[in-house]
């Protein structure tokens, strides 16, 4: 295809696309009116129902929690798919390849990475146990949580994992983290019959140990998320790192 | 919309255009972390706190530092 064809076709295409958004745009609701009835359905059930404020947790953890269930299998089989690629070159070398060298990290990059490490892991285990209360959840914590190992990184914690047996565990807590919440998926269709159905006691709205199953699936995402995306960063250090065999 | 929220959406608009022009991927990767920043300050500004957290550690701390890394892996190889 020439230049110009590809020209005239992308031009073609941007303008369709960009008519399309403008009346698409001068279609909506004015900013902030929101017209579907499902937020004012939800905002009135689930104090009801699931002894929560936080309509969100609620959402994403039962009344849309089949969505969550596939976009968890989704990251785990992402990093399963990034460790198997990246794996597969590692195994290539003949010996064990020897720390390269990088230049020492600043004072400011060690200091303020190493005094951020456990800060940041506790305020990740504080976002997703307050899941059900609070912004936030398993997710969103469970990111945090990964975000510590590359602190630790900047910190120039020296990242070899592989050797000390910690991608086994990121590994293990990812696996866990997924099976629990297909666990909990699976509990609610055995004990209420329906997939992800509250079947916990409810509690007092407000406390840490209420709402039934939104704590339990917030830690179960919040373990399998960490571990996922830990071991993703992970397999992107450890090759990067890693030098080219020689020729 | 609040003054807040405009100046979120101004900046948002600002910070992606200036993605789109940085044509250094290694400062693109910077940028982008910026814009992610901006993201999660336009949702917080409209009430979705829970989506602003997950938009700073994935979009301004985990995408950047993945970006980062495949570079040095492409600049080594090119070595």
């Amino acid at each position: 295809m020439s230049r110009r064809v590809r020209c005239v076709l992308a031009l073609v295409a941007l303008g369709v696309l960009g008519a399309t958004l403008v009346v698409a745009v001068g279609d909506l609701e004015p900013f902030g009116q929101y017209p579907g009835p499902y937020g004012d359905v939800l905002a009135k059930v689930v104090p009801g129902e699931r002894h929560t404020g936080q309509l969100v947790a609620a959402t994403v953890l039962d009344y849309r929690g089949f969505d969550t269930l596939g976009e968890e299998l989704i990251l785990f089989t992402a990093a399963c798919g990034c460790v198997a690629l990246l794996r597969l070159r590692r195994r290539e070398r003949s010996d064990e390849p020897s720390a390269p060298e990088r230049p020492a990290p600043s004072l400011a990059s060690r200091a303020l990475g190493g005094a951020l490490v456990g800060p940041v892991l506790v305020l990740s285990a504080y976002i997703v146990i307050h899941g059900h209360l609070t912004p936030g959840g398993g997710f969103s914590g469970g990111v945090i949580g990964a975000g510590a190992l590359l602190l630790a990184y900047a910190a120039g914690q020296r990242v070899r994992l592989r050797r000390v047996g910690s991608i086994a565990m990121l590994e293990a807590s990812e696996a866990i983290g997924a099976g629990g919440f297909v666990a909990l998926a699976l509990g609610g269709l055995i004990a209420v019959g329906a997939t992800l159905q509250n079947f916990l006691p409810l509690g007092t709205s407000g406390m840490l140990l209420s709402a039934g199953t939104l704590p339990v699936g917030n830690l179960a995402i919040g373990i399998e998320v960490a571990g996922a995306v830990a071991l993703i960063v992970a397999e992107f250090l450890e090759q990067a790192l890693l030098e080219e065999p020689s020729e | 919309m609040t003054a807040l929220q405009a100046t979120c959406l101004i900046a948002v608009a600002i910070i992606g255009t200036l993605v789109v022009f940085t044509r250094d991927p290694l400062r693109q990767a910077a940028v982008a972390g910026i814009f992610g920043l901006a993201l999660s300050a336009l949702f917080l500004s409209v009430q979705a706190p829970d989506v602003a957290l997950s938009q700073i550690t994935v979009g301004a701390i985990v995408v950047p530092v993945l970006v980062l890394l495949a570079m040095a892996k492409i600049r080594e190889h090119d070595r």
